[in-house]
């Protein structure tokens, strides 16, 4: 890029143009995540769910964060997803793990743009139910169809092929699922970054912007919400899936109200709208939640719930929210 | 008579009872100066609405070079070359200067949908847009966001977006409504500077503005064409001076 060149004579040009480019500290998570394999062997169960976590709440983030799609009931996909590979290794015989991935973000996919064709010409509050009725419709779904989906017990003791054919895959390999649910959540995120930087990624920003004059620019405001929201829910089916395979049980908390308000915490918690906010937040949430449910076992909810009191208080834009208002304190001292 | 480049036909409106458009045959020509005055609540902005989309008309008909546009909804008018600036300021607030514009430009060249490549690889969208940045005297605050802008700098942003569609018509609600004085230069510049062959409807309550503008003056009083004419003419018009520039000066 050189400075010569016309388009980029404004420094606000150079930044907008250069803003896709990966930064160094991008590799950060990536390193940690490996790091963690290495050095924190006997934690890797847990580091999976972490990671099943952080994936769902960057499909969440593509809606939420960057589309201003206000939703409740994103675990809907996840529920999706997660009883697609559930159900088609019970009855179908369908185990290997990776095209059962390919098939729930397909199921959970459909499912997305289905629902969201019809209820993201609404807005605001009548969004808000829409999505908890797309929820409760899918959940008492699979509680009615028990034959099937063992309704409210769930599918235990599911088994599943070998990764690939070869790579062993089942709870007791640890190793090995962690590794995959590590290269799944960085393929989805490449996805979800690429769409973000691309002038899809600017008109989501747009819509949550100012969705008033998206449409007085020309932009087509319906489709580009329907494409955003089809994309969130087969991610989120990704993750549903991933959580099957990793748990070797799917049960109606897959696509319960607790797991839809718990990825919505964990992305606010982390800072929504800037794609690494459901990084941090999923670790913060699920390790403060595992340690305050160690040290006091009756009582940890009370802890998690004033912690998340004080984020929503003080750090309105969750962690990395709280980072910049330091940083911008930092860089001009004489300012309070 | 040549055919108009925009043209309504029996145009009206109602909201229950209340009827803000009657029959409404309004002509705007090619490259043309129009104005657009009358008093609060005589319907200019709904006019407006109905011409971008924003409102559909209950009756009467909207035509762009002969082209039925009635039943098209906003983005596809925006698409066939009828812009807008809003009279209250509709901008991405969180964004910078510069992203504002390129969301327009992108979407004119048909790029907003696309997803493979990253935005800041476009530079016919980034060379396009710093290009009315530095026409509309905006550049120094391109990395800027737009809520951090002073009110009259936040206009020049609408204008600088609406440029970027490229119009054939642009619609101006207000443009200089809420700017000081001292800075509505700025503003009338900006105004004086767009391309002759955009025909430009304006709707202003600064009768200084209004008559160093336009060529054309039409007067809408509830909801109907009450005159049209030349500035001279409509000067002149008693009737006028009585309805509107009277109440003005009593005001």
């Amino acid at each position: 890029m050189s400075r010569s060149e016309p388009a980029l004579a404004l420094p606000a040009a150079r930044t907008l143009a250069a803003r896709h480019r990966v930064k160094w500290w991008e590799a950060l998570p990536w390193l940690a995540g490996i790091a963690a394999f290495f050095f924190l062997p006997s934690y890797l169960a847990f580091g999976t769910q972490v990671l099943i976590t952080i994936l769902f709440a960057l499909s969440l983030d593509l809606v939420l964060g960057y589309a201003g799609i206000v939703t409740l009931g994103h675990a809907a996909f996840f529920g999706a997803g997660a009883y697609t590979v559930g159900l088609l290794a019970a009855h179908f015989g369908w185990k290997e793990p990776l095209s059962g991935l390919v098939a729930a973000a397909a199921v959970a996919g459909a499912i997305g743009f289905a629902s969201g064709y019809v209820l993201l010409r609404t807005r605001g509050l009548a969004l808000l139910m829409l999505t908890l009725c797309t929820m409760a419709i899918l959940q008492e779904s699979a509680n009615v169809a028990a034959s099937y989906t063992g309704g409210f017990d769930g599918m235990p003791d599911l088994t599943f092929a070998p990764l690939l054919g070869i790579i062993p895959f089942d709870v007791l390999y640890f190793r090995s699922q962690y590794l995959y649910a590590l290269v799944v959540l960085f393929v989805c995120f490449v996805v979800v970054r690429m769409l973000v930087y691309a002038p899809f990624g600017q008109s989501l920003t747009g819509i949550r912007e100012n969705v008033l004059r998206m449409h007085a620019v020309g932009a087509p405001v319906h489709a580009r919400l329907v494409i955003a929201y089809t994309v969130s829910a087969a991610i989120a089916g990704v993750a549903g899936a991933l959580f099957t395979q990793a748990n070797a049980f799917v049960n109606l908390a897959t696509l319960g109200l607790d797991r839809a308000a718990g990825v919505l915490i964990v992305l606010i918690l982390g800072g929504y709208g800037r794609l690494y906010g459901a990084f941090v937040g999923a670790i913060a949430y699920m390790v403060l939640e595992r340690a305050l449910a160690n040290a006091y076992p009756t009582a940890w909810q009370l802890g998690v719930g004033l912690t998340l009191m004080a984020v929503a208080l003080f750090a309105r834009n969750g962690i990395f929210g709280l980072a910049d208002a330091l940083r911008r304190r930092l860089a001009a001292p004489g300012s309070k | 008579m040549n055919a108009a480049l925009l043209e309504t036909r029996g145009l009206c409106k109602s909201f229950g009872a209340i009827e803000v458009a009657r029959e409404i045959d309004f002509r705007l020509e090619r490259g043309a100066r129009h104005a657009l005055i009358g008093p609060n609540g005589a319907g200019k902005t709904t006019f407006v609405n109905l011409l971008s989309g924003l409102l559909r008309p209950s009756r009467g008909r909207v035509l762009l070079d002969g082209e039925d546009l009635t039943s098209l909804a906003q983005a596809k008018r925006v698409k066939r070359g009828i812009a807008r600036t809003f009279q209250i300021n509709q901008l991405f607030h969180g964004l910078t200067v510069l992203e504002n514009v390129c969301i327009a430009v992108a979407e004119r060249l048909g790029a907003g949908g696309s997803m493979l490549r990253p935005a800041g690889r476009r530079r016919d969208v980034l060379a396009e847009a710093v290009g009315l940045l530095e026409t509309l005297r905006l550049e120094d605050d391109a990395g800027r966001r737009v809520h951090e802008l002073p009110y009259g700098r936040q206009r020049l942003v609408e204008i600088a977006i609406a440029l970027g569609l490229r119009p054939r018509v642009l619609l101006l609600d207000e443009p200089a409504a809420g700017i000081p004085s001292a800075e509505s230069h700025i503003i009338l510049a900006a105004i004086a500077t767009l391309p002759r062959d955009i025909a430009v409807l304006i709707i202003e309550h600064d009768m200084d503005l209004v008559f160093r503008f336009a060529q054309r003056i039409t007067v809408l009083v509830s909801g109907a064409i009450y005159a049209e004419g030349s500035p001279a003419e409509i000067a002149a018009n008693r009737d006028v001076r009585a309805v509107y520039l009277g109440s003005a000066a009593d005001a």
